[in-house]
This record gives C-alpha cells, structure tokens and sequence, in this order.
C-alpha cells in the first residue's frame, strides 16, 4: 500500500488502472466480433517480440539474406519455431484485422462520436500492409524478389516524375541491395515504431468516447447516480478474463496451423520462395500474400490508359483511401446491422463477397483457366479468353459501388425501432 | 446474351468447385513419404550421398545435423559418407567445380536443399522415375516431368538390377531425405504441436471456469452491490 501511494505521487499509475481497466465500462453484450480487438493487439506483440530474435540472426544483404534465413530454420535453437510463428503471425495478424474491420461495418462503429477511432484504424491497416509488404521482401526469395519489383514499379508509373521517384524509393535502377536494406530499416524500426504509436491513440480515442456495441445503442446516455452506465460492466475483471478464454481458442487455432501446417498450402508461405532471387528468371506466375490480392487485382482490372498503368494505381490506392470516408457516405440514423433495413444487410453481403471474390482473383494468373475452356465448350459456346479479367472487373464496380452508393441506400428503407436500452 | 452468360457460367461453377482444379499441369505419381520412418530416411541418406552428392551440394546442411537428427553412427558417415575429404560441422558441398560442370553438363546442377520446399515431394518422386530412352539426347535419356532436362538417369544401374517395387522403395528413400532436409524441423515439429495443444486445452478449460465464475455476478446490476 504505501509503495503505491509512493508511485501515485510520482506517476499515475492507479488512476491510468482505473480510467482504462477497472472502471473503463463497456457495454455487457460485447459478442464474438468483440474479440478481435485484443487479439490484434496479442497478434502485435507477438510480431515484436518474434522480430526482435530474428533480427538477432537475420542479414539485409542481398548475398546472405536467403541463407541467413535457412540459417534460423536449421542452425538455430528454436529459430524454426520463432520463424515460423512470424510468418504465421503476420497472416493471422491479417485475418484479425479484417474480421477486426468487418465488425465495424456490421455494427456502424465508425459512425459518430467515433470518426477518429476509425480513421486512426484506417492508418494503421495501411501502415500495416506497407510493414507486411516490407516484410515480405526480406527472405530474399523469388517471390520476395519479384513481389517487390511488381509493386515498387507501380510509383514509377506517376506521371511526370515517375522515374525519379522509384530511383529515390529503391536507391539503384532495380530491386537490389540499397532497397533490401532501407525496406529492412523501415520494417524493424520505423513502421514498428508508427504501429505502437498508432495502436496507443487508436485505444486512447476509443476510451475517451467509449466502446460501441452489437446494439449500437450508446451506454454513456443512461447513467446512474454515481454517473456509470447502467448497461457497462468495467472492462477489468469481466472482459480481460472473457478475452483470455478467447485468447486460448485463438492460439489452439494459430498452433495447429503453426505446427501441423506452417506454410498452409502456400498461403502463408509461398513455395516459389523457397528458391533463391534471381532478377534474370521471372516466375511463371507472381502473386502478393492473400492479405494484399484484392487490392492487387483491382489493380490488375483497370486498363492502361495511354500506355501508363497510373490510373490502376490509382484505383487500387483510392479502394484503400475511400473506406477512411465511410463515417461520412453513411446517413442512416441507426448504427446496428440489427435495426437497419435489408437493403443494408443486401449491400454489405455483396461487398463482402466482392472483397473476397477480388482477393481469390488476385492469386490466380490472368488467363482463363482451363476447367472454364473446356466446359464452355462442352455447352457449345466460345471461350472466353481474359474471363478472369471480366470478373476482376464486375467486382471492382461491385466494391467501389457499395461506397458510392451508400449515401443513397443508408437512407432509404425503414429501420427498426432502436431500443433505449441494452436488449436482455 | 452470349456475353451474359460467359460471366454467369463461370461465377457459378466458381462457387461450386472452388477447389476442384488444384491439378492442372500433370499427373504426378504420389510419393507416399514417411517422415518418421527413421530407417528409409537413413537409407535415403546413403543413397543421396552415393549417388547425388557428387554433382548436387545441400549447402544449407551440415553432415552433423542429419547425422544426429537420423541418429546414424558418426563414424560411419566419416567413413562410408563424406567423399571430399570435409568436416562433420561443414556444410554438404559437392565436389564438382562449376565451370567443369557447365562444361559437361552445360550448368552448374542445382543445389538440392529446399527441392522438396518448392517442387514437392511428388515431382521428385515422379521425376527420378520418368526417365526414358530418347537417342536425340547427349545422354541417350529425356525425362517425362522435365523435358529435356540436362541430367542423366543416374539411378540406371539401381533400377536395372532391381524389382519395380524395390526400386520404387529406394526413390522413396531418397525423396523422403529430401523432404526431411527441406525442413529439419518436420521431424520434431508435429510432437511439440501435440503438446502444445494439450496443453492449451488444459488452459481453455480452466480460463472458462474463471470466466463463469467471474460473469455469474453480471446479471444485470449485480457486479456493483460486490465492489
């Protein structure tokens, strides 16, 4: 008791305990969505502290990098396993991330007062992709190699000064060693280092108007007398003992993953990039992580317009950018999926299905394959030769279409009546 | 119409066989590896460094490791194993300089570490066995899964004086050693896997019974008549 006081006079340390744990309320219905806020931040730490011992061990140096890596997965105590629960990490980082998001979008958790919760979580995606991006470049494989050429050309595409900035971005004329170091520099302090700063506001922003709900009631306009949410329970000891339960169901999955499947089909670890980079041997077929695909075909669907590949850029950087502007496109009174009209509920499935129809488009080379040619012609009609382009193309219409249309239907169809109180 | 429907059709068979068309390129025969079968591992073992090591280095494996994880005799690789004279810490490196190699074989051949990593198990399998007589070829052989591959049939002698079944067993062998130094880890990571999760399942019941005991007071309002 006195070295508490003894602290309490120096530092906050209670009041921080209290104002974020024992007497943050949050609503008493959080559900299976609600978890994957704390698994997020679980997934975070794990990258930081598995990075830090492959850093111990890892070379950013085009001649050792590849063997360095084989070096952790066969020389080092344990180095297979820390290696292989970062690259599983950073799949399932994503998977958490984006059911993190989904559940945004089912409970209107971007709607006002919580704008900056989303827009900070709308940096910190992007920021997260460009650390996965970086990451992946590191191993030094072909897909490493060849992955980065891809997208780093993209930038060359800008007009006017295109060229001048991705000779700044790589250092050199291509790929190579000036390149491998700075992405190396940048995904082991700098992005690291905005993602904790991120994490940090994204939850002091969250605090500071309180948790949503699968309600999407607000608990902090029925208060008692003490002035405390009559529908909040505080987030210590109820949900930290909740979210642990839920911690262990996530890592059961995360390990037999981990230690049954650590390459899962080449989805989380390509096998293309198994073999050294080569910059004079282009694979037959280059493709980014699943967690970048959708973005990656979008891409892929917008025609060149006069020879440049700018306007595909900037479609696919736009798909990223328009979802900061959801607080906005969205009129509708009712933040809950519960209470709004099946328009809603329509709109939203059709995006979901068009963001994972984009990403399953995105590891599939472009022609058509073959199953297709062969069954349209078992039904006497002409193949078509670039169908994955056709689709690529519906899906994006499909995917730029919610939000563009979102101003209208968020504010047709009748809602239900919102009750004033958490529904027992 | 006809545009309608070649952008219908494929969505639906899409949807119906979304994993169907894995296979594509061709049949490969199934290698039917077992990595915890220590006995072919350590026969695939002899067999690579009798009849591969002389031109395809491992470089990323050290003759102690395989030696220890397979658990054969140290002596018996220094003696019967390890043909250039190198070291049980050293890498596996192969003895034939390169540009003797891209002399007689027209490339330096390929480093076998991560083969199995990034071609698989079944390629490997299908390869060693696909070669077939081709007079068009400097070595009188073409290979079935890697036309007009540079390498000749090396395992000749072994298939020729032995059954199909016995032959197929020793390419097994062979595979399954290189399915192993692809990935040491494989020989231990499944075991640590099961205890892990054993012990997790331990956790997850026992993290349960502290969320229910904690929650039987959040029944509405009752949490705060105990603080």
């Amino acid at each position: 008791m006195n070295n508490k006081n003894w602290i309490d006079q120096r530092f906050p340390l209670t009041k921080v305990w209290n104002e974020h744990l024992a007497e943050y309320y949050a609503p008493r219905n959080f559900n299976f969505w609600y978890f994957f806020g704390s698994l997020a931040i679980l997934m975070l730490v794990m990258q930081l502290i598995t990075g830090i011992f492959l850093t111990m061990h890892y070379k950013a140096d085009t001649l050792n990098a590849f063997a360095s890596v084989e070096h952790i997965m066969r020389d080092v105590n344990w180095g297979w396993l820390i290696r292989y629960m970062h690259s599983t990490g950073a799949s399932a980082f994503f998977i958490v991330i984006y059911l993190h998001m989904y559940r945004g979008l089912l409970y209107g958790s971007y709607k006002a007062p919580r704008e900056l919760i989303w827009i900070l979580g709308m940096v910190l995606y992007i920021a997260l992709m460009a650390e996965a991006f970086m990451g992946y470049v590191l191993p030094w494989g072909q897909m490493s190699y060849w992955g980065a050429q891809v997208i780093i050309s993209l930038f060359g595409s800008v007009p006017i000064v295109g060229t001048d900035l991705l000779i700044w971005i790589l250092g050199d004329y291509a790929v190579g060693d000036p390149a491998l170091n700075r992405f190396f520099s940048l995904h082991v302090i700098a992005l690291p280092l905005i993602l904790v700063v991120l994490v940090f506001l994204h939850i002091v922003a969250l605090h500071t108007v309180g948790s949503n709900n699968p309600d999407g009631i607000e608990i902090k306009e029925n208060k008692d007398k003490n002035g405390i949410p009559k529908d909040g329970i505080p987030f210590h000891p109820y949900y930290t003992v909740k979210d642990i339960v839920a911690v262990v169901v996530f890592l059961m999955l995360f390990c037999a993953v981990l230690f049954y499947a650590p390459a899962l089909n080449g989805y989380f670890l390509e096998a293309a990039n198994f073999v050294e980079a080569n910059p004079l041997k282009t694979p037959e077929h280059i493709a980014p992580l699943w967690y970048l695909t959708p973005f990656y075909t979008i891409l892929r669907a917008i025609p060149p317009i006069l020879g440049s590949q700018f306007p595909g850029v900037v479609a696919m950087f736009s798909a990223l950018l328009i979802l900061v502007a959801l607080p906005w496109l969205d009129r509708s009174k009712v933040k809950s999926i519960r209470y709004r009209p099946w328009i809603y509920k329509f709109s939203l499935g059709v995006f979901a299905t068009s963001f994972v129809v984009l990403g399953w488009l995105g590891m599939q080379p472009v022609i058509s394959p073959e199953w297709y040619v062969s069954f349209m012609g078992m039904i006497g009609m002409k193949a078509n030769t670039a169908l994955y382009l056709i689709l690529a193309r519906l899906f994006t219409v499909l995917y730029f279409g919610f939000f563009i249309l979102m101003p209208i239907f968020t504010s047709i169809g009748k809602n239900k009546q919102v009750p004033d109180r958490l529904v027992e | 119409m006809n545009k309608f429907i070649n952008t219908i059709a494929p969505i639906l068979i899409l949807l119906v066989s979304f994993n169907g068309f894995a296979s594509s390129n061709l049949d490969l025969d199934s290698a039917n590896t077992d990595i915890t079968n220590k006995k072919s591992l350590q026969n695939g073992a002899k067999l690579f460094m009798n009849y591969c090591s002389g031109c395809h280095s491992l470089e990323f494996v050290r003759y102690i490791k395989f030696t220890e994880d397979l658990g054969i005799p140290k002596e018996y690789v220094v003696e019967n194993l390890i043909f250039n004279g190198e070291k049980t810490g050293d890498l596996i490196t192969s003895a034939m300089p390169p540009d003797g190699a891209t002399r007689w074989f027209g490339g330096v051949p390929p480093d076998l570490s991560l083969v199995a990593r990034y071609k698989g198990t079944d390629w490997i399998y299908t390869y060693l066995r696909g070669f077939y007589p081709d007079d068009s070829r400097p070595f009188g052989v073409n290979n079935r899964v890697f036309k007009n591959v540079s390498m000749p049939d090396i395992l000749w002698e072994l298939k020729r004086s032995n059954t199909e079944e016995d032959f197929n067993a020793y390419v097994r062998d062979i595979v399954n050693f290189l399915d192993y130094v692809g990935e040491p880890a494989k020989l231990v990571r499944p075991a640590i896997g099961t205890k892990v999760l054993g012990f997790l399942l331990v956790l997850l019941m026992l993290t349960m019974l502290v969320k229910r005991e904690y929650w039987k007071d959040v029944k509405y309002g009752k949490w705060r008549a105990k603080s």
